[in-house]
């Protein structure tokens, strides 16, 4: 085995706060071998991006400081290294590339520039060498037309290809080490497969180490040769990826490997979930730290359990290691759901929503139409829930604003079928949204109480402060909360805790039907599992409807009865979920689904890589025929020529294709 | 986020805009209990002492009428800081629901308040000021001038609306403004309930910033002949009139009542800059 290039030993890494000092990493320690990929797993606040901001000397000074251990690449401690020794490495031996290629990249300045920099910088190349340079680099990172892209502004380029500008940055000085956090977490599937083909590539050929950092155990199942995972500042477990997956040893692991829900297993009735949510680190837990939450504690667990191996290349910190070998534990399998009523509660025709986008200023002519969703047609049927998948500008969110009346369809209708004497407020009563985005869905001003009391005030759903308060305590409990949740601010919850508060605030209304817009997108995998079982299970108590907005389509597996896949606002296939996941028709919901890793490195080898070519085309200028043509691996001729009508292959199938 | 001892956690976190604070506080006590604080009456002429330098009996000196200056200055405290809070107060209240409103609404509606801001916009404050005093005439109720008071909020308001616009389209995008829509609350609601509070911060700043504005206007219309009359205290006239004559045998006659309104206005600045940082969480940590 070749010298590791770096090797972080027992790292401890404190954040001074005015409440006292938080222990954001504590005592981690890994290798990294050239052309290796490592893995950093873990959710958000576990210490995985501030460990790497401090291999990197960023920590925000003077707050954040490493109190102890070594970082030693190439056997120089950089925990000990002065600024502008640091400063030589940063960008030259070591690069960093970010979640969010948006703001990582300078708006002002053109791409070429922001390329050439560090080569002026650290090489002392010239102007003109160094832009022969980045066009070399565009062109390796898999871009068409390096030169011309040069001169070109990061809002010229999608999000994909900024990303791929970001990691041609990170390679311009032929670092031996590039750390990437959440590389792909703001991109679709489609194109994280293909940034994460790119970066896997790049390893092997130029033997270079990557650190991967990510919450996505698919994703590290596909790409990562060896395994860190995380939890409240610890490492609770190491190794190779194929041992961690094969049989992985710490509840912890485990319990998020269950809680993910799998395209390539059966789906299962309830998803399995971690109770509770990571402990606080201002004041984290005696003993285990993952202790309040396993279901295998003892009393064995009040003391701190040591990082020991348990086999060959596996380390876990637990106790009870071998209790938790191979046991799988069964599943309970998914009953069939007691067929609904099948009546049709909303029915959606021709639906369209059309932007007219300007240049700016009042005298400015009309610049172009983005067809956001163009003549979408469809039914839910009462008590079911509606799958809708798609990528970023797919207008799949446009459609849950239209159903919420958050916005007029410029073309078409839908109807609610809610009897006859409803009128305007119950029916905009019954339709209830529930938001991506926990934090910003709730009102910073306003307790937790009067957040979900008023509009059972406004309303008149209850009357008297007795009445509302009642009502109040019995929609938390509901949703999983304590009663006493009222006299808080939703900036004290936890992320999860903030999203029943949403659910919370939509039932209050007591809707027929609800619009999930990603809502458990936002949320980690343990909590994530925690909320899609709650929405389950109030749906089968209230008899709601929901339409499911999501790009995550094991998770849309999971919790839909049907699927209706969009692509450039249009409906590209619609049908029942396993007859689609199974056997989808239309060749861009097979590439979806080939796109989504699972997390089985067995499994992930074996299937190969089959990408999908380029990106998702400007809605302003959509291609003509068939809109997915330009993507498509068995686009025809004719495909260019006609748009395909939606047609009935089977008895509730309808697909869009020529070729299906 | 929200201290359980805002006053105390202000202080340790911005002493010296507690410091200000602290000031401005003595300034309001004086001008609430000026009757009882003032050594004389302010309006009292004494011809035996006039321009009379500091001394005993007065602390400030005396002016060309013979009238107390330090009595003056507390008493023209009364004017300054009621005209100026009530100014800025309503200016800042109107401006704020318009531009909130127009962030909300947006479209054709924020396009015409926009440019009927641009309008007011383009005027000069103090010839804004100027054209509204002289138009409305006096109409003084306990003491203070309310026409003048108007005359100093108008120029206020399509400042601060335009301010308040730009804070409020970003929380106008904020999921929790659809979802009081999707819960279909009235517009009113949403823009009182939803979205004045969460631009509270910038409008708190603005605020106090405009009350030391209104306090130099106040003073500027009054030196102008245009804001409050002969013979009521007020800091503005009595740096003007006769005082012009006389600061350079009698410099105490200008020196006071300038340091006053010098003070104060410092005051609220950096009352106003301290707030803009204390209600910043990307500066609390």
């Amino acid at each position: 085995m070749t010298a590791p290039l770096l090797d972080v030993r027992d790292l401890h890494v404190e954040f001074r706060t005015k409440r006292g000092s938080v222990k954001a990493v504590d005592g981690l320690s890994y290798q990294v071998r050239p052309g290796e990929i490592v893995a950093l797993v873990g959710e958000s606040g576990c210490g995985k991006s501030v460990s790497s901001l401090a291999l990197m000397g960023l920590l925000t000074k003077p707050a954040g400081r490493i109190t102890k251990g070594e970082i030693l690449f190439e056997g120089v401690d950089l925990a000990r290294l002065p600024e502008h020794e640091m400063r030589k490495r940063r960008g030259r031996d070591i690069a960093m590339i970010f979640q969010e290629p948006m703001t990582s990249l300078n708006p002002v300045l053109p791409i070429g520039l922001q390329l050439a920099e560090p080569l002026l910088q650290h090489r002392g190349a010239t102007v003109a060498e160094a832009r022969r340079r980045s066009a070399e680099l565009l062109a390796m990172v898999g871009m068409t037309d390096p030169e011309r892209r040069l001169d070109q502004y990061p809002h010229q380029l999608s999000g994909g290809m900024r990303q791929r500008v970001m990691i041609a940055m990170g390679l311009a000085c032929d670092p031996k080490l590039l750390i990437a956090d959440e590389p792909t977490t703001a991109l679709d599937v489609t194109i994280q497969a293909q940034i994460l083909e790119l970066l896997t590539s790049l390893s092997r050929q130029l033997n270079l180490a990557v650190i991967l950092i990510t919450h996505n155990l698919g994703v590290v199942a596909r790409y990562a040769d060896r395994v860190n995972v995380m939890y409240a500042a610890r490492q609770v477990e190491g190794g190779t990826a194929e041992r961690i997956f094969a049989n992985p040893r710490h509840p912890y692991t485990r319990g998020l490997l269950a809680a993910v829900p799998r395209l390539d297993r059966p789906r299962n009735a309830a998803l399995a979930t971690i109770d509770g949510a990571p402990p606080n680190l201002a004041n984290p837990p005696q003993g285990c730290r993952f202790g309040p939450r396993c279901a295998h504690r003892t009393e064995t667990c009040e003391t701190d359990p040591v990082l020991a191996e348990v086999e060959p290349d596996h380390l876990a910190r637990c106790w009870h290691v071998d209790a938790m070998s191979n046991d799988q534990e069964p599943a309970p399998p998914a009953s069939v759901r007691s067929g609904p009523q099948r009546e049709p509660i909303l029915t959606a025709n021709g639906l369209s929503r059309h932007y007219a986008v300007k240049n700016g200023g009042v005298f400015s002519r009309r610049h172009g139409i983005v067809r956001a969703v163009e003549s979408v047609s469809f039914d839910i049927m009462a008590g079911e829930t509606l799958g809708l998948v798609g990528e970023s500008g797919s207008g799949k969110s446009t459609i849950g604003r239209l159903l919420a009346g958050l916005e007029e369809p410029t073309a078409g209708h839908f109807s609610i079928a809610l009897g006859d004497q409803a009128d305007a407020t119950a029916r905009r009563r019954a339709v209830q949204v529930i938001f991506q985005d926990p934090t910003t869905a709730l009102n910073p001003r306003m307790l937790v109480g009067e957040i979900i009391a008023e509009p059972i005030r406004v309303h008149r759903l209850a009357i008297g402060k007795i009445a509302i308060d009642a009502r109040v305590a019995s929609l938390l409990t509901s949703v999983g909360l304590r009663a006493d949740m009222v006299e808080r601010y939703p900036h004290e919850l936890s992320g999860g805790q903030r999203q029943r508060v949403g659910i919370a605030r939509a039932l209050a209304l007591e809707p027929r039907f609800i619009v999930c817009d990603e809502a458990v997108s936002a949320l980690d995998v343990s909590i994530q599992g925690q909320i899609v079982n709650l929405l389950e299970a109030l749906q089968r108590e209230l008899g709601l409807t929901y339409l499911f907005i999501a790009h995550d389509l094991a998770v849309v597996r999971h919790i839909a009865d049907r699927v209706a896949v969009l692509y450039l606002g249009r409906l590209m296939e619609l049908g029942p979920r396993d007859a689609v996941f199974a056997n989808p028709s239309h060749p861009y919901t097979r590439a979806l689904l080939d796109a989504v890793p699972v997390p089985d490195p067995v499994a992930e080898r074996a299937r190969g890589t089959r990408t999908l070519k380029g990106e998702i085309p400007s809605p302003l200028k959509p291609p003509a025929g068939c809109v997915f043509h330009t993507r498509c691996p068995i686009a025809k001729e004719a495909c260019k020529q006609s748009i395909p009508p939606l047609r009935e292959t089977a008895p509730g199938r309808f697909v869009a294709c020529l070729e299906a | 986020m929200r201290a359980r001892q805002p006053l105390r956690d202000f202080a340790t976190n911005q002493p010296l805009g507690a410091t200000a604070l602290a000031f401005l506080t003595i300034f309001l006590l004086l001008a609430i209990f000026a009757e009882r604080i003032a050594p004389y009456d302010p309006v009292e002429v004494d011809f035996a002492a006039m321009l009379s330098g500091p001394t005993r009996e007065h602390w400030f000196g005396t002016d060309a009428f013979g009238r107390d200056i330090l009595s003056r200055v507390i008493y023209g405290a009364r004017t300054a800081l009621g005209i100026g809070i009530l100014a800025s107060g309503i200016g800042c209240a109107l401006g704020s629901i318009i531009g909130v409103a127009s962030a909300y609404f947006g479209g054709k509606t924020d396009l015409i308040v926009q440019r009927f801001v641009d309008m007011l916009l383009a005027f000069p404050i103090v010839v804004l000021a100027l054209v509204v005093a002289a138009s409305l005439g006096r109409m003084p109720v306990l003491g203070i001038d309310l026409n003048l008071v108007v005359a100093i909020a108008i120029p206020i308001i399509p400042k601060v609306a335009r301010v308040v616009r730009s804070a409020a389209l970003g929380v106008r995008a904020m999921a929790y403004i659809d979802a009081a829509r999707t819960a279909g609350f009235s517009h009113v609601r949403i823009v009182l309930r939803h979205m004045l509070p969460n631009v509270m911060g910038p409008i708190l700043v603005l605020a106090t910033a405009y009350v030391a504005q209104a306090i130099l206007l106040e003073a500027a219309l009054s030196f102008l002949g245009l804001g409050v009359a002969e013979p009521t205290p007020a800091w503005g006239l009595m740096l003007a009139g006769n005082a012009t004559d006389f600061y350079r045998e009698a410099p105490w006659v200008v020196i006071f009542p300038g340091l006053a309104v010098t003070l104060v206005v410092l005051a609220f600045n950096t009352l106003g800059d301290a707030l803009r940082d204390y209600l910043d969480p990307k500066l609390g940590i």
